[in-house]
Parts: structure tokens; sequence; C-alpha cells
């Protein structure tokens, strides 16, 4: 019997025991903030789940299948220079490299090629990015649904499109940009239902100052524009749902001005991104309700630091600000472990260029929070529709179990084991902590979050028994 | 569905999933080889045995686990694929003994 234990890169580095500074994730963050502390000098190490640099929004960056131009744009190609600093760095970068657990005083837990090791770096950044928001909708779980994000990673590392009729549907600037280099790349849309709430744009409207003389402004009207013009786009969409039996046949939806039904094979979701907790959750950082962007982020300030001493978090994964934002966070993040454990590095004067840099890529994200915020029926649902995924519990068990007495989402683990299964509550927890705020008729904030533990990807006992174990380890399993 | 665009470059391995030969690209996860050779989808969950596909391709959805290589619940989408690998949907729950 042949097999494949998980392929590394020829060239890997191995694993060391100890560094100045750990960063978690190697998208814009994590790829700023880790080429920043090397350039002072600091013994980094960049530890990522994924085969290349990149994160999500740069993912594959350095070994699409797709030649540089065309199908994927400008936007995406300007990550190249980000990758390339850290491979060409002193950074010690780990790819195909999970992290499941940090514990308060910096000690990482971390799998690879299947052998699991412990850090004790002296800091630690976060970079763990977004994930799409949940968008549970009747018949989301079907085979041929999925995330818009999903396809779009399917585009950047293998090339591949949908193929058949294509329906997308949300709100949010990624689904008309996926649109767009979808159209580039040649692929028919039957249409976008877009569930961007009536009054949204009204909401928006004090904001668009800084919006119109934001970067994003001119961008965001020549993408609508060329996917206008090539794609029908149903607005003002209240409620939608994909249909079949095992596997998608048709979405429904409805609009003030009456329903429709389409027949679609793949049907892509999306409703703007979030920041990925789990980890700085488990570790002990707090999670805070963020009002403007409808979502928990961890207690972190301006610079990324927690109130956990040497543990920041930088880029989306402390609230989300986008790609360009991320990456000035993560200099910001390192400048401050810089400042930390090398006072006198010449870097350190750069810092007043990045704070200046990042307000101004800053610029126009309240605009966009406000229009594309999730409208509530997105974020709410009811009946039979599917909560969590995992362990396969409706929005109606959710609310006939809060009305039993069931306070928080901690405590409705134990009552419906939402939040229990592999996903570890990263596509129920903000649906779960909604359905029990509606219920209860309370905010938000006031049902709070999932407590998270490690670890925080499932690891397995084999790689557990191969860390390394010091004497008092062996002598605690000593039988009298 | 999903079709590969012509001007993805790459070179190809040979996979087997349910013992069926599976062409796939190198630069490919095990997720995207299965989407990208029809298959509707990658499991039937433990709880209801209803069918399931690849959903989020980042890690985070747990949607696409998969047995690679005769070991169960491997995230189909974190997995990349290599010449020979042997790919099966999966029933329910793990397989205790893999």
């Amino acid at each position: 019997m042949t097999t494949h234990a998980p392929t590394l890169d020829t060239d890997m580095p191995t694993v060391p025991q100890s560094c100045d500074l750990a960063v978690v994730g190697a998208g814009p963050a994590g790829l700023a903030a880790a080429a920043t502390a090397a350039r002072a000098g600091l013994k980094t190490l960049l530890l990522d789940e994924n085969p290349g640099p990149g994160g999500q929004i740069y993912r594959a960056i350095t070994r699409s299948p797709l030649p540089e131009g065309a199908v994927l744009g400008p936007d995406y190609w300007s990550g190249s220079p980000l990758a390339r600093n850290v491979t060409t760095s002193q950074v010690t970068y780990l790819a195909q490299t999970t992290v499941w657990s940090l514990a308060r005083d910096l000690e990482l837990g971390i799998s690879r090629a299947g052998s699991a090791y412990l850090i004790r770096p002296r800091r630690v950044i976060l970079a763990t990015g977004a994930l799409e928001r949940p968008m549970p909708i009747p018949g989301w779980t079907l085979p041929g649904v999925m995330t818009a994000g999903g396809a779009q990673t399917l585009l950047k590392s293998s090339g591949l499109v949908p193929e058949g009729r294509l329906v997308l549907a949300g709100c949010g600037p990624l689904l008309f940009l996926l649109a767009a280099q979808f159209l580039e790349a040649g692929v028919k849309i039957a249409a976008i239902l877009d569930t961007t709430a009536a009054g949204a744009w009204r909401a928006a409207l004090p904001e668009a100052f800084d919006f119109l003389t934001s970067p994003y402004f001119r961008k965001g009207i020549s993408l609508l524009r060329k996917v206008r013009a090539k794609v029908k786009i149903i607005s003002g969409v209240t409620a939608l749902q994909a249909e079949g039996e095992g596997v998608l046949r048709a979405v429904s939806y409805e609009t003030a001005s009456g329903k429709g039904r389409i027949e679609v094979d793949t049907l892509l979701l999306h409703q703007g991104v979030v920041p990925n907790l789990n980890l700085g959750n488990a570790a002990g950082i707090p999670t805070v309700w963020d009002e403007a962007q409808c979502c928990f982020r961890p207690d972190v300030d301006g610079e990324g630091t927690s109130a956990i001493p040497g543990l920041a978090v930088a880029g989306d994964g402390a609230g989300i600000g986008g790609a360009l934002g991320a990456a000035e966070r993560g200099k910001l993040a390192a400048l401050v472990a810089i400042e930390a454990l090398k006072p006198d590095a010449p870097v350190l004067s750069e810092k007043p260029q990045v704070e200046a840099a990042l307000s101004k890529v800053l610029r126009g994200r309240a605009f966009l929070d406000r229009l594309y915020r999730s409208a509530e029926a997105f974020r709410r649902p009811s009946g039979d529709t599917i909560a969590c995924r995992c362990e396969e519990v409706s929005a109606a068990t959710v609310r006939e179990t809060v009305k039993l007495g069931c306070a928080g989402p901690n405590q409705l683990k134990s009552f419906l084991r939402t939040g229990m299964g592999p996903c570890q509550g990263r596509m129920c927890g903000l649906t779960i902590t909604e359905l029990m705020a509606q219920a209860q008729g309370v905010s938000q904030a006031e049902i709070g979050y999932y407590r998270l533990r490690p670890p925080v990807k499932p690891i397995t006992l084999a790689e557990l028994a191969s860390l390394p174990k010091d004497e008092s380890a062996m002598k605690s399993v000593e039988r009298g | 569905m999903f079709r590969r665009l012509p001007e993805a470059k790459g070179d190809t391995v040979l996979i087997t999933v349910d013992g069926k030969p599976v062409t796939a690209r190198a630069q490919d996860t095990v997720a995207a080889a299965l989407l990208a050779a029809g298959i509707d989808h990658c499991r039937t969950t433990p709880v209801t045995g209803a069918p399931r596909a690849p959903y989020c391709l980042m890690g985070v959805c747990f949607d696409c686990l998969v047995v690679v290589d005769g070991r169960g619940n491997r995230q189909g989408c974190m997995v990349q694929v290599a010449d020979g690998m042997r790919v099966e949907t999966q029933q329910g729950k793990r397989d205790i003994a893999r």
C-alpha cells in the first residue's frame, strides 16, 4: 500500500524550537509583518496552512496556473511583491503547517507533515484573516451551492470555473469582483441576485464623501459598470432558496415586485467577510461585538496589541479593513514587536509612514460597511433552514431551545452540539448569536460568542504522540 | 460542475476516486480535483446521511471531508493531490479504524 504523506516543498526548513516572533498566517498582514520583522533582524517564523503564500486574497500568488494579467486582474497580481519580499528574506517560512493551539504564555502547538511540535516564541502576531459570513438560506448545504470565495479559490489556484447555469447571490464587493473575473474568463452568468438592502444606500450616504475620494471608488464603479453591461442583475432580493433533492436544481427568490425561480447548476453565495477568531479566542483574547461591521472581532487596539503580553492580531482577523489595510496593519504590529525586542532598530522610524498609508487605504471603509451590511433576513434564518451545518441543527430548533431557557451559545453546545462539530463554530457561530439575540430580544453583544478551546484545528493522536517528551511527561505515565 | 480554463497550465497527475481513475493537475487540492472531475458530492453526513460537496475551499467548513490513502476525515481542500493517491468519498462518520 502506498501512502502519500503530506507533500512538502523541497527546500523545507526545519521547525525551530524558539524564535523572536512567530506570525500565524501568510496573507497580506502576515507577509508584511514577517518581512518587516526580519528586516529589523528579528528571528522570524511564518506559519501557514496553505502550500504557498498569499492567504485567501492572494491565494496561489506564486503558483497560480493562470498567466499573469487578464483573468484575475491587477489587484490580485499586486500581491506578488509581498510574497516575494518574504521568500527572499531571512524569514523562516513554514508552509503546509497547521497551528492548533496557542497558550497565554505564547507556546504554539503546530502540526507539520504528520508530526506535532511546540514552539516558544518571544512574541506572536496572529494574521489569521477573514472568512465568509455564513449565509444560511434554505438548501445552502446542497451540493452545487458554494461560497463565492470558494469558487474564486478554485479559479486562482486551479484555473477552474463553473460549468452550466450559474447564479451569484448576496452582496458585497467580492461578489462583483468574482463576476467580473468570470466574465473575463468567458464564463456565462445567468443572473446576480443582489440582496443589498433597499435602504442601504441612504444609510451609507453620510460616509459617501470619504468613499468618493478613496481608491475604491473608481475601481468599484468601473467594476459595477462592466458587470451590469453583461449580466442580468436582480436587485432588492429579500428571500432566497436553493432547491433540489440531494443536488442543486434551482434557486428561487423574492423581491418587492414578486417571486422568481431560475434553474441552476451552481449557486455561489456571499455576504461579506468576518474575522476568523478561533485561535485568538482560544488563547484568551476577549471577543467584542463590532456593530458597524455586524460581527465579532478580537479586543485589540489600533496597532493590534491585545491584553495578553506579547500577543497581537493584525489584518482582517482583527476587524475587516481589506487587503491593502491588512498589509499596513501587519507592518504596524511588527513595529510594536520590534520596539519591544530591538528598540534601536532603524526600521522603527518608518512608523509614521505606515500610519499615514493605513489611514489612506482605510478611507471609504465605513461606506462599504454600511452599504453592504448583511440584511437581517440573511443573518437570522427560520424554520427548517440549517443553522449549524456540521450537526444539522435547524433555526427552529435553536429558537425552541432558547424557549426552554438556554441562555447563551456556550450552553447551547450541551443542548444541541452547535459549534461542536468539526468546523468548531466557524460556520454557525454568528448565526447562533443572531438567532439567540432575536429569540431573547437582546443585542448580539449581550448574547456573546462561543468560547473556543484548543485544538482549534483537528489533530490526530499520532501527531500528539509525536511531540517531543521531557522527563516530567515521561514520569507522569510511569506506573508504581 | 467545474471546467478547467484552457489557459491554465500545469502537469497532470493520476489519482483514483472510489477506485476509478481520475486525472488531476499537480497544483490541485483533492477537493478541486473532485469538482473538476464532475463528482457531485464527496461525503454523506454522519447525522442524516445527506450528501455534501466542498463549500468554502479554504479549510473552515469541513464539508469536503474524504478518505485519503485509507485515512478518513481529511479536509479535501487542504490536501494536495499526488500521483497514485487513493481518494474515497466518505460515508457518514469516519471509520474508527481509519
